[in-house]
């Protein structure tokens, strides 16, 4: 089969569905790829390039008429008129928010595959192509914050004085979010990062930021990865969280979109009462924004000198690498939908992956898919039903089981000490002795062989080893015997033992001696 | 008197050069001067004995000075001879043969002490076949420990139908011959017992699986103490007492670290067969959706390696196998000279004996301070960028923790998959001895670099080599 890459026609739009990399997997998958020519001009992939890859470079026709075409954004009615009959067609198609779309593709009787349909679940991530374009939009939201910044990020300590490092708040601590405290951290900034969820905690935390927590305004865990709108009261705490963080803060990144729509986090007032030559990047103002004074698109500032960066193409800024992660992405969807690697497609409607973003199966409409739960939740659910048990009941409990283990072990030292003694008591003077030093002879042992470090474990063994061949001494003394059988016996045990000697004392200081310390 | 009473005065002086001895081998800066005590500590005590059983002898001096001389020439040849070929990846199987040694000696020892003593009263008869016993066990338990560590044999566990059963009954009939013996002191039941207790240290051993077999040598290098310790109640030598239960202890401690290492119980390790018990894991490991695992080239790797700034390279028994260490030292010299901070991670049961993988790696050149312990390196997984897993398995399994109904929950494991990136050397998609499938595998920083380890390692330093000087962009 075919695959078409057209050339991307959304006004200012740079990317591209397929660089040559990805081009030759494609091959690779038994597909013929057609690129239409200057598709990836301005992600500086040349034509040429393509064609070393294997595509072949043809007009705009050509590669809509393909029998599937994979582009980056929703193709225009006039674009739709080209797809052949029963091609597949591959996008960012926004379904829920795009019904008109969704019915065109089936009157043009097409299958679609929506990108942004992609169920989240952990199968399905290396074809999300959302969470590749957050990733690459957090990224560039530090670098446009930085650019608008007029200080540096990194605190300095110079001869000429002292710079604090930028105080950098991210709302969100999703993909894109993550993102960004990752990229504004690595250029020294000081970064705090809110989510409504408790479990993004974590990884917040795990990317080098600090975890700012409302007082009871985080929700439940959410059942299928998204984050879901808050409660009235859980809005007024975080509203407070807000005007705190943001009036310390010189750059704010937000990034909270729930279902394609913006939730307002920073309010007309909060941006006033920030210092000026402060910025705000708003993540989400393809939904409108949140942040009151964001324009989608535009870069303003306000009054009192807040820059507001309302960029929605930031993924195209970067179209190099986008389209490399991008067009990654759809290399795999291509491999979950060729599963003999034949270039023949198949799509699978019982597959959940592939269900979930077929929007449009052979002009039959299917959307919306049915839920999917996402795998994880279950088991975070579970994690946060356990602290349910109040702390303080809980350390009385571990208290009380530690002490009565306590209980047990003293009553079973006392048994052992009892019987021990007992034996002793009733044993010959003379085993007394010996056993006297046998006890503490075990006891010794224990404390020196407890401290020994691990690393050392194998030449211990040999060494001690080579020491228990001191079963020698027996053997030697025995040897004299006048007894032929005994002095026979007593040889061979002698020189078995005399073996270990020598091979356990070699071996170990042989091992010993290669332990080296860093020059 | 006088020679009898110097002797003891210089087995004084030895046993606390033995206890020196051990305590030097607490720090790798000491450890050199604890073999050294323990050297001397030996040739005082031998030296002793040589004097008494000299004067002591019943035949003519020089029959006695002949035999012992020989005895020496024979284990010094021998014991030299092994000590220098031997290579560290065969290490577990020396000293398991080593321990089957002094089984074997103190089963003699013990039929010797029987035939000279003439007019034994029951506690001595009871030493004498306590210290049969447990040499007996300890020989064909090192026996079999050896064959299976050199697969000569293989190291799947043997599952005789009621293995449990069968060494209860080994038991059971011992105790029975232990009555006998003590009401008609005779050489008879003492052979029986032999042959009862050489049948349950191989069946003991031959139950358990390859992968237990740090817990099992470490059980045998016990066994090897206690049974020193039997002889020396039997001839009544403080020396051997002492001896013995220095090197019975240390074998015990050091089973106790490996079972606590593995989450088990020391009994359910000695009863053996894991991974049978509950015949699910297999299948029940493989009906989870994992997805799919990634691959990765050499290339790739060395790529990755060269912008990283931290490495952590955790090594496993399959290290040892493919010999890959002197590459992986190479590349860990490579890549330091480059300013990349590298270290080891090395679990506690990682390879087939206690400390198995400091010595390969000790032997490559690894500096002994960049190889860490589990607990010493957990914390800084999560600021690693790339983590290279090398013939590790089950030590690296994030089951272990997240999944309370797998076979090995509650080992404690290397946390690599927090990692930015993990890479994974293994010969295929199989699960590792403990039959458990690696959820690792397929995680979404996780990438899979197949074929034999010593190869891909050569390659990636290769690739590496090839790249330098660094600089070059590339797209």
């Amino acid at each position: 089969m075919r695959i078409g890459i057209p050339r991307e026609t959304r006004d200012g739009e740079r990317l591209v569905a397929a660089t040559p990399t990805t081009v030759a997997q494609l091959v690779k998958l038994g597909y013929d790829v057609v690129v239409e020519a200057g598709a990836g001009a301005q992600a500086s992939f040349p034509d040429a390039a393509y064609r070393q890859a294997g595509a072949s470079v043809a007009d705009a026709a050509e590669a809509w008429s393909a029998d599937v075409v994979t582009c980056v954004n929703a193709p225009e009615p006039e674009q739709i008129a080209q797809l052949r009959p029963g091609a597949t067609i591959v996008a960012m198609m926004a379904p829920a928010t795009h019904p008109e779309l969704v019915d065109a593709f089936a009157e043009r009787g097409v299958s679609a595959l929506a990108l942004d349909a992609v169920p989240r679940i952990s199968r399905a991530q290396a074809l999300d192509v959302l969470s590749t374009m957050s990733n690459v939009a957090g990224y560039r939201a530090v670098v446009e914050a930085a650019e608008a910044y007029g200080g540096m990020f990194t605190g300095q300590v110079t001869a000429a004085g002292k710079t604090a490092p930028a105080k950098v708040f991210v709302i969100g601590g999703g993909v894109a979010g993550l993102a960004a405290i990752g990229a504004a951290g690595s250029l020294g900034a000081q970064v705090r990062a809110f989510d409504v969820r408790p479990e993004a905690g974590e990884q917040i935390e795990s990317m080098g930021a600090q975890f700012v927590q409302a007082q009871a305004a985080q929700q439940e865990v959410s059942s299928d990865g998204y984050a879901q709108e808050m409660t009235a009261e859980q809005e007024r705490l975080t509203a407070v969280m807000y005007a705190e963080e943001s009036a310390k803060a010189d750059i704010i990144i937000t990034t909270a979109l729930v279902r394609g729509s913006a939730p307002r986090t920073i309010t007309a007032e909060m941006v006033a009462a920030m210092r000026p030559g402060s910025v705000i990047v708003d993540l989400a103002a393809s939904g409108g924004g949140n942040c009151e004074l964001t324009v989608p698109g535009a870069k303003i500032v306000t009054d009192n000198g807040v820059t507001i960066i309302g960029y929605t193409d930031l993924t195209s800024r970067l179209p190099k690498h986008t389209s490399q992660l991008f067009g990654t992405n759809i290399v795999n969807l291509m491999k979950l939908l060729t599963p003999n690697a034949d270039g023949q497609v198949v799509l699978d409607m019982d597959d959940v992956v592939q269900r979930g973003m077929t929007v449009t199966l052979a002009g039959e409409i299917l959307w919306p898919p049915p839920p999917v739960q996402v795998s994880a939740a279950p088991a975070a659910a579970a994690v946060v039903a356990a602290p349910v048990v109040d702390p303080a009941v809980r350390a009385q409990q571990e208290k009380e089981e530690a002490r009565r283990k306590g209980q047990r072990q003293l009553v079973g030292y006392g048994l052992a000490a009892v019987l021990l003694a007992l034996a002793i008591t009733f044993s010959p003077a003379a085993f007394t002795g010996f056993f006297t030093v046998f006890v503490l002879a075990v006891f010794v042992g224990y404390y020196v062989i407890s401290n020994v470090s691990h690393s050392l474990h194998t030449p211990l063994m040999a060494q001690t080893n080579a020491i228990s061949g001191i079963i020698l001494v027996g053997a030697l003394l025995q040897i004299g015997s006048d007894n032929w059988w005994v002095t026979s016996l007593a040889f061979i045990a002698a020189t078995v033992a005399s073996i270990n000697i020598f091979g356990g004392f070699l071996v170990a200081y042989r091992m010993i001696s290669m332990f080296r310390k860093d020059a | 008197m006088t020679l009898a009473s110097l002797a003891q005065a210089v087995y004084v002086i030895a046993a606390i050069l033995f206890v020196l001895s051990l305590a030097g081998l607490s720090k790798q800066t000491t450890a050199r001067r604890g073999a050294v005590f323990g050297m001397t500590g030996m040739v005082l005590a031998l030296a002793a004995t040589i004097a008494l059983s000299l004067d002591g002898s019943e035949r003519h001096v020089l029959v006695t000075a002949l035999l012992i001389a020989l005895v020496f020439l024979i284990g010094a040849s021998i014991g030299t001879w092994q000590a220098r070929r031997v290579e560290m990846t065969q290490m577990p199987e020396m000293i398991a043969m080593l321990h089957s040694f002094v089984g074997l000696a103190a089963v003699l020892v013990g039929f010797n002490s029987y035939l000279t003593e003439t007019h034994a009263d029951s506690v001595h008869l009871v030493e004498v076949f306590l210290g049969i016993f447990i040499g007996a066990i300890t020989f064909t338990g090192s026996i079999v420990a050896f064959l299976k560590l050199s697969a000569r044999i293989k190291s799947s566990p043997l599952k005789l139908p009621g293995r449990n059963l069968l060494n209860l009954a080994g038991l059971v009939a011992t105790a029975g011959l232990m009555a006998w013996f003590l009401a008609s002191p005779a050489v008879l039941p003492l052979l029986l017992l032999t042959a009862v207790s050489l049948a349950i240290g191989w069946h003991l051993v031959a139950s358990i699986g390859g992968g237990d077999m740090p817990v099992v040598v470490s059980m045998l290098n016990s066994y090897s103490g206690w049974a020193a310790a039997a002889a020396g109640f039997m001839l009544s030598n403080n020396l051997l007492i002492i001896v013995g239960a220095l090197v019975g202890s240390s074998g015990a401690i050091l089973s106790y670290i490996m079972c606590k290492a593995m989450n088990r119980s020391f009994v359910s390790v000695i009863l053996g067969g894991f991974g049978s018990d509950e015949g699910a894991p297999a299948s029940g490991g493989d009906a989870a959706d994992y997805g799919e695992h990634r691959e990765t080239t050499a290339a790739e790797v060395a790529e990755m390696l060269r912008e990283a700034r931290s490495v952590v390279i955790t090594p496993g028994y399959g290290m040892a196998v493919a010999k890959a260490q002197y590459p992986v030292a190479d590349l860990v010299s490579r890549l330091r000279a480059q300013g990349v901070d590298v270290r080891f991670g090395v679990h506690p049961v990682a390879g087939r004996l206690p400390g198995h993988m400091n010595v390969l790696l000790a032997e490559a050149k690894v500096p002994y301070d960049i190889v860490l312990e589990m607990d010493e390196i957990n914390d800084d997984l999560a600021e690693t960028d790339v983590v290279l897993v090398i013939g590790a398995n089950d030590t690296v399994n994030p089951a272990a923790l997240d999944d309370p109904s797998s076979p090995i929950a509650g080992m404690p494991v290397l946390e690599v998959w927090k990692a930015k990136q993990v890479i994974v050397f293994k010969r295929s998609m199989a699960a590792g001895y403990a039959g458990v499938q690696n959820p690792l595998f397929f995680k979404e920083n996780t990438a899979m670099l197949f074929g034999d380890a010593k190869a891909r390692v050569d390659d990636i330093v290769g690739a590496l080599a090839a790249a330098e000087p660094v600089g070059a962009e590339r797209s």
